[in-house]
């Protein structure tokens, strides 16, 4: 088993290759994701993350059906996701389907959540993307009940109330899917995971580290503060993407247009004064594992690391490529990233180690509120 | 000592948006020995300004432009009038600061022109927007055209200039809007304060 989790997190977008103006159809690009997720089995990662979108050009709307579809076809592969959006998902839903996702993949599964890529995205479920915030708070603390509860009686601002519900089916081995949360501006996020003892996900790709290194560190100190362990042992996870090469010159050739050309940076900065001024590393094999062992050096050490391979209009045959040089330097990430992590930082969580911890430590069962007596309301000011 | 930056917004080199900002340096000091001047030319800076429109975030040079505006006690906003208004390489430039970044800042406001016909940009294209940005504007606004540049007499350009100079140097003395940025996070709003309270 592995302390430190490498894996693959995909935006999901349809995206035309620059080089020769192909574009793939969705039905291509739901394909390659499959492929690709499988591939990254074979190169020995450990996690394969989808995001969730509502909006072309992206494809991934429906994350848990491409994720059983995954789970079915794999072994070893933690699935998650990059990330679901509590906001506007209904929190028994998502309860459920993960749930679900859990019992089917034998426990390979966890999930990453977060707000939305566009303002859109609340109007179309119904919601105020003003209250995005509290919708976070609200929905996740109802999603923690409905797993660690088997009978929940409740009512909020934003949901419809329940009175004696059970959500079915009930977490495998009463072990809920470990929750990560991807934030990088909100300080309520970063504390609902401390308070938790949640993962914390800084996604790490597109802007200079120091822009996630406050709340990171926020996060590690609210951990400790709710005493769940000290502020090393808070669980982070970061992202991270790469075009790699044995000669260094030939990865910066290929990966140009690419970069030139990408949604996200494409003709602002060159290729050479955003690869120095974020994590995005492009060259050698050598300066790519240098960089990213950096990470631990400014984050501090942490358990999960995924890499966005797939976007910017790469084809499918130049992401497996990429995918293989990855695999090769796997074995030295994970022996260089072991050397240097002390034995106090606890290994990545699964859904194993979990389940022996709660056997060895059972948490007092939470005291459920029958559904016969009426619900205690709290006054809740506007 | 107050610090106070100057932004010139000139596109050209020579610029008369530069010289305009060199006079109100200028006469800043001539009227305090209390208030420094820094000034920063956007001209320099408009790849990283475009840049950062794009990426979302600045690249080291313009990040440490961005830090040092931030940290004034005091701004000089010139800037030369294109079309009715100020150039877009600054609207772009204020566009990469955060949103809250010059609350409660005085800040002087100045701009050249090619005619006098320009000279209300200052009231209907600049004052709205260090408005939105809740700075507290000095209330004398300094426009010059070219013909400005050899007029003498009681309103001349460099009484104007003497005049806003002054006004800034007042306000920086000031107890100012009592109101600045805000970078702590409020550990005790409502919606931080539920994070850690499932009931509530």
């Amino acid at each position: 088993m592995t302390s430190m989790q490498f894996g693959l997190f995909t935006v999901g977008d349809v995206t035309t290759d620059p080089t020769n103006g192909t574009t793939p159809t969705e039905h291509e690009r739901i394909k390659n994701t499959i492929t690709i997720a499988k591939k990254a089995e074979e190169i020995g990662l450990d996690v394969f993350a989808t995001g969730e979108h509502h909006n072309p050009p992206f494809v991934p709307s429906s994350p848990t059906t491409t994720l059983a579809y995954i789970a079915a076809q794999t072994e070893k592969l933690i699935l998650s996701t990059s990330t679901t959006q509590i906001t506007t998902n209904d929190p028994v839903k998502i309860a459920e389907d993960y749930a679900t996702l859990q019992h089917l993949s034998d426990g390979r599964r966890d999930l990453m959540l977060g707000r939305g890529n566009t303002a859109p995205v609340y109007p179309w479920f119904g919601y105020d993307g003003a209250k995005a915030v509290e919708l976070t708070v609200e929905h996740y603390h109802l999603l923690r009940r409905l797993w660690d509860e088997d009978v929940v009686s409740w009512e909020g601002q934003f949901r419809t109330p329940l009175q004696g519900f059970t959500a079915t089916p009930r977490p495998l081995d009463g072990v809920p899917p470990f929750v990560w949360h991807a934030n990088i501006r909100t300080p309520e996020v970063a504390e609902l995971a401390a308070y938790y003892g949640d993962g914390f996900f800084a996604n790490n790709i597109f802007w200079p580290k120091e822009h996630y290194i406050r709340l990171i560190n926020f996060y590690r100190q609210r951990y400790e503060h709710y005493g769940h362990g000290t502020q090393e042992q808070a669980i982070v996870g970061l992202g991270g993407q790469f075009y790699i090469r044995k000669n260094s010159q030939d990865a910066v050739n290929e990966f140009r247009p690419y970069f030139d050309n990408a949604p996200v940076y494409g003709h602002g900065p060159s290729l050479e004064d955003f690869s120095s001024q974020t994590p995005l590393t492009v060259g050698s094999p050598q300066h790519f594992i240098e960089k990213t062992l950096a990470f631990a050096d400014y984050f501090g050490d942490y358990q999960r690391q995924l890499f966005l391979v797939d976007h910017a209009g790469l084809p499918l045959k130049l992401v497996l490529e990429q995918l293989d040089e990855l695999g090769e330097v796997l074995p030295t990430l994970r022996a260089e990233f072991d050397a240097r992590r002390p034995a106090s930082v606890p290994d990545a969580p699964t859904h194993a180690s979990r389940v022996a911890a709660s056997l060895a430590s059972p948490v007092e069962p939470v005291e459920t509120r029958s559904p016969v007596e009426p619900v205690e309301t709290t006054e809740v000011s506007a | 000592m107050s610090r106070v930056v100057a932004i010139a917004a000139g596109l050209n080199d020579p610029s008369s948006t530069r010289m305009l900002a060199d006079r109100l340096v200028e006469s800043i000091g001539r009227q305090s020995g209390d208030v420094s001047v820094e000034v920063v030319s956007l001209r320099e800076l408009a790849h990283e300004i475009t840049d950062a429109a794009l990426t979302g975030f600045a690249a080291p040079r313009l990040q440490g432009v961005i830090d040092q505006v931030v940290a004034a006690d005091g701004l000089v906003v010139v800037v030369p009038i294109f079309k009715a208004s100020y150039p877009g390489l600054f609207k772009s430039f204020i566009d990469v600061l955060d949103a809250d970044a010059l609350i409660g800042k005085p800040v002087l406001l100045a701009a050249s022109g090619g005619t006098a016909r320009h000279s209300l940009a200052i009231d209907h294209a600049l004052r709205p927007l260090f408005a939105y940005l809740q700075t507290l504007i000095v209330p004398t606004g300094v426009f010059a055209s070219s013909y400005d540049w050899g007029t003498e007499g009681a309103n001349a350009l460099g009484a104007r200039v003497d005049r806003a100079a002054a006004e800034l140097i007042s306000l920086l003395k000031g107890a100012g809007t009592g109101r600045a940025p805000d970078d702590e996070f409020d550990l005790f709003s409502e919606s931080f304060l539920k994070a850690s309270n499932p009931d509530a």
